[in-house]
């Protein structure tokens, strides 16, 4: 077992980095843990865990800002939230089952350091476009801060982009401060039965081109809407695409009703009410509709999966490559642009097809869960061109110069 | 404005320099003769003049990478340029360097609705896009005030944002791919039609980099669906106090405005007088309330608008009934910076962010600022983000007015981050708040930002001066510096 560091301060982040530096040693960067079977394995001796920086330091609904420390549980931050009727817009989701561990564990660190967002990223971005500011003490030992609490800040680089999606090999994060935003007062989610994906990714299309402010467009194969928990999805015995629409009750209503009438020539037409589609989203959100048990510890089973993201009308093409060359269960999010996928029994996980098939389609395509073994050997994080490469080695010299914070958790190095 | 020292040797070789310029660009792509140099020695921040040493105006990104490649390996600096309307002096020439105009990169490249993005050469400007799509029932949502001219380059350069910016966000927000060529003339692509990126999100770095980082040569952004409609609300307050919290509760009562502007007394008077777009002269405060999104959604957040102003003692309410009223709302907000100009012979524009609920305290501590430097302040508001653009009247033909008008300029910005905001909301640094980066930064902060430009720009070439207070070089910042004796954690093995 690795030796453990629980710091409370940025004092003793910066003392414990700064120790680590003198002596060159590295330390695997962490929060609660729940997202370590993401990335290539760091088998390291020493842990510098965030999960005691918690709590929220400052929350002012009215100026829609939030202040917390990495370690702080999302679901901490969810119930106050909650409390004053609004959301972090971008849906963060919780992989805790989907990696094999329990649900409901993860910070707002990891969140963050994984630039992780959900169906509604097509509308209000990802956890990049919510991180408004920093402070995190760097691998040279230093204490920085980056932003500050306000939306409209272009003052200096905006170190908070490279924080976010770092993993933790720039920095170790002891302060976040994110963006907040009302939550809908009602949701509803128009389902249209697609038998296959071409008519589905039309249909996003139809409706993401619409002026009915959509803000999330899945399509569920039938193998996927099978494994949902709403009865009504489960049931239907085919393939589905669900389109979200949010918004003030009366607003809600006349868009739904716009949107059946434009999407019935794509499939026959139902609609899941408010509990219903918070649920929907859900499960789309934290993959749960992908099978191959998911709950059993990410290290045993030969299933893997990959977050493949895409331009979305290359999605069709791909998805035909992909279901050529793989044994793979698939269902679409982002209007097509996101494709998760569940490859069943290669030795590669998958890499192979799927890195050559995305040569021609552009995008990027991260193995979200497989063996350590795999994990050694195949790139997890998308391959870089020679000259994104030679930048994003440069990056991580000018933070963490002796490779002491998390080396090697995102490529050879890195 | 001190900036680094011309290098001599640099400038005793400007004729070899023109040459091979010339060889890279041919006929009348390089610009060396005085008079037409003077078109490039300033950028929208008129308060700062210097000759460049050379203008090249490439016409592809092979040239980009080849002009580069030679001032790469013969030491000569670059200052990059789009539109050049910066009010920041991001665009402002050095003595001994090549500033690089990118006008002739004017193509719409690419219109693709099925991936709902726009691919364009960074000279295109901001509103070109919005016109090549309009007809389908799109645009491009971020709308700085300089749209009609400022190119799509210098808004990602420069990170910008709009009117817009607090419901559909800024530049970086709506960005997805660039292609730009470095310092020693590699060309690199960030992003692409896809969302996010795979590794270190250079994309976003670069965004709002004031073109110290590279030279972009195409952008590839999202465009949106037009709401399905838009209306307006023009309310007059008896103070300042009450527009503010008439803000704060809007936003408290979960709705985010399309667009949410306040105006004080004095930008009321200046802009009103300019155009007559009817605004009501006994008010302390002025708010532009705008709604957009479907019908039904509008009319009903209209009248849950109006009824939150009128709780916070609104004096005058108006709700626009066509599109043509409200346009006249707008044309009074939209004019306000040439309706000042027209009050006085000079304007200095300030760009802060606070956080909203301390706005009265600073506009409190600005009217007497105000009286202290004798001068006149106007104040126009993005009132939904905190975003602050004080207008300082003053006549630079009075000796010493417009040193007193950058004093009084300062104690504003220092003012907003004093109570939790920043130097620049949407304008950038350049080099008009270079020197104030130290009031809202560390050195540990800086030097760290600077080494983010030494990951790209090892040699330091590209725009320097700007930015940042002191210029250190890349080597001696790469260094690692060991703080031995601090252990406090024995524990660790040591070597």
């Amino acid at each position: 077992m690795p030796e453990k560091f629980d710091p409370e301060t940025t004092e003793e982040v910066r003392a414990i980095v700064a120790d680590a530096l003198a002596s060159k040693t590295p330390l695997e960067i962490a929060g609660t843990g729940s997202k370590r079977a993401i990335g290539r394995a760091v088998d390291l001796k020493y842990v510098l865990s965030t999960a005691r920086l918690s709590g929220v330091s400052l929350y002012e609904p009215d100026e829609l800002v939030l202040r917390a420390g990495p370690g702080t549980p999302m679901n901490q931050i969810q119930l106050q939230l909650d409390q004053h009727g609004q959301m972090l817009a971008f849906e963060p989701p919780d992989y805790g089952p989907l990696l094999g561990g329990a649900a409901g564990e993860g910070t707002i660190g990891g969140i963050v350091a994984g630039n992780l967002g959900g169906p509604r990223r097509i509308k209000a971005g990802a956890a990049r476009d919510h991180f408004l500011g920093v402070e995190a003490v760097s691998g040279r030992g230093e204490v920085f801060k980056s932003g500050g609490r306000v939306v409209k800040n272009v003052t200096g680089y905006d170190l908070c982009k490279l924080m976010a999606g770092s993993w933790g090999t720039l920095g170790v994060m002891t302060q976040v401060t994110v963006k907040v935003l009302p939550a809908p007062e009602k949701t509803r989610t128009v389902l249209i039965s697609c038998a296959d994906a071409g008519t589905a990714i039309d249909a996003m299309t139809r409706a993401l081109s619409s002026p009915h402010d959509v803000s999330a467009a899945a399509w569920m194969p039938a193998p996927a809407a099978a494994r949902s928990g709403i009865s009504y999805v489960a049931a239907a015995h085919t393939a589905l695409a669900a389109v979200r629409v949010e918004g003030i009750g009366s607003s809600v209503d006349a868009r739904c009703d716009a949107l059946r009438d434009e999407l019935s020539e794509f499939g026959e037409i139902e609609e899941l009410h408010t509990h219903n589609s918070l649920k929907l989203w859900s499960e789309i959100r934290d993959v749960r509709l992908l099978g191959g048990g998911l709950h059993a510890v990410a290290n045993s089973g030969d299933d893997a999966i990959w977050r493949i993201s895409v331009p979305p009308a290359e999605a069709l093409g791909l998805l035909g490559w992909l279901h050529a060359g793989l044994e793979m269960d698939a269902f679409l999010d982002w209007g097509g642009g996101l494709i998760w996928a569940r490859v069943t029994g290669m030795v590669d996980a998958g890499s192979y097809v799927i890195r050559r098939a995305m040569v021609s389609t552009g995008g990027h395509a991260l193995l979200v869960r497989a063996r350590d073994d795999q994990r050694a050997v195949e790139p997890v994080f998308h391959p870089e061109t020679a000259g994104v490469e030679r930048l994003t080695r440069n990056i991580k010299e000018a933070f963490d110069p002796e490779r002491i914070l998390n080396p090697g958790r995102m490529f050879d190095g890195i | 404005m001190r900036m680094p020292d011309p290098d001599r040797d640099v400038l005793s070789r400007r004729g070899e320099i023109i040459a091979a310029l010339r060889r890279i660009v041919p006929g009348e792509g390089v610009i060396a003769e005085e008079e037409e140099l003077r078109a490039y020695e300033c950028d929208g921040l008129t308060a700062y003049r210097q000759l460049p040493m050379i203008v090249v105006l490439p016409e592809t990104t092979q040239q980009i990478s080849d002009i580069l490649k030679y001032c790469h390996g013969s030491g000569v600096k670059i200052v990059p340029r789009g539109a050049g309307t910066s009010l920041s002096g991001g665009a402002l020439p050095l003595e001994d360097g090549i500033t690089l105009g990118l006008g002739k990169f004017n193509r719409i490249l690419d219109i693709d609705y099925d991936n709902r993005c726009v691919t364009a050469q960074p000279g295109v400007t901001n509103l070109a896009i919005t016109h090549a799509v309009e007809a389908d029932g799109f645009y491009y949502a971020p709308d700085p005030s300089s749209q009609i001219a400022c190119s799509i380059g210098g808004n990602v350069a420069e990170n910008s944002g709009g009117v817009h910016c607090l419901k559909y966000g800024l530049t970086a927000n709506n960005l997805l791919g660039i292609e730009m060529v470095l310092m020693d003339g590699e060309t690199v692509r960030l992003g692409g039609k896809h969302l996010d990126s795979g590794g270190y999100d250079l994309l976003g770095i670069v965004t709002g980099s004031e073109g110290l980082l590279g030279v972009i040569t195409e952008v590839t952004v999202r465009m949106l669906r037009k709401p399905a409609t838009a209306r307006a609300l023009l309310i007059g307050f008896p103070s300042s106090e009450s527009a503010g919290d008439c803000v704060a509760q809007i936003i408290g009562a979960g709705i985010i405005p399309g667009g949410m502007e306040m105006m004080d007394k004095p930008a009321i008077h200046a802009a009103e007088a300019f155009v007559n777009a009817g605004y009501p002269l006994d008010a302390e405060a002025l708010l532009i309330v705008e709604l957009d999104g479907p019908e039904v959604e509008v009319d009903e957040l209209i009248g849950r608008v109006e009824a939150i102003a009128r709780e916070n003692q609104a004096d005058s309410v108006r709700i626009s009934t066509s599109e043509a009223e409200r346009d006249n709302f707008w044309a009074g907000r939209k004019a306000a910076f040439p309706a000042v100009g027209r009050i006085s012979p000079d304007y200095y524009c300030m760009d802060g962010t606070i956080p909203r609920h301390r706005l009265s305290e600073v506009l409190t501590r600005m009217t007497e600022l105000s009286e202290h430097y004798d001068l006149r302040v106007a104040n126009v508001f993005h009132a939904g983000d905190g975003n602050l653009h004080p207008l300082i009247l003053y006549d630079a033909n009075k000796p010493g007015e417009l040193e007193k008008a950058e004093d009084f300029g300062s104690d504003i910005l220092k003012l907003c981050v004093e109570v939790g905001g920043v130097l620049t909301g949407e304008h950038g640094v350049g080099v008009e708040k270079r020197d104030l980066m130290g009031e809202m930064f560390t050195e540990i902060d800086l030097n760290q930002q600077q080494r983010v430009k030494c990951a790209f720009d090892p040699t330091q070439q590209l725009n320097p001066g700007k930015v940042f207070p002191i210029l250190h070089r890349c080597a001696e910042l790469g260094r690692v510096h060991i703080h031995s004796g601090q252990t406090r954690f024995p524990d660790l093995p040591r070597f």
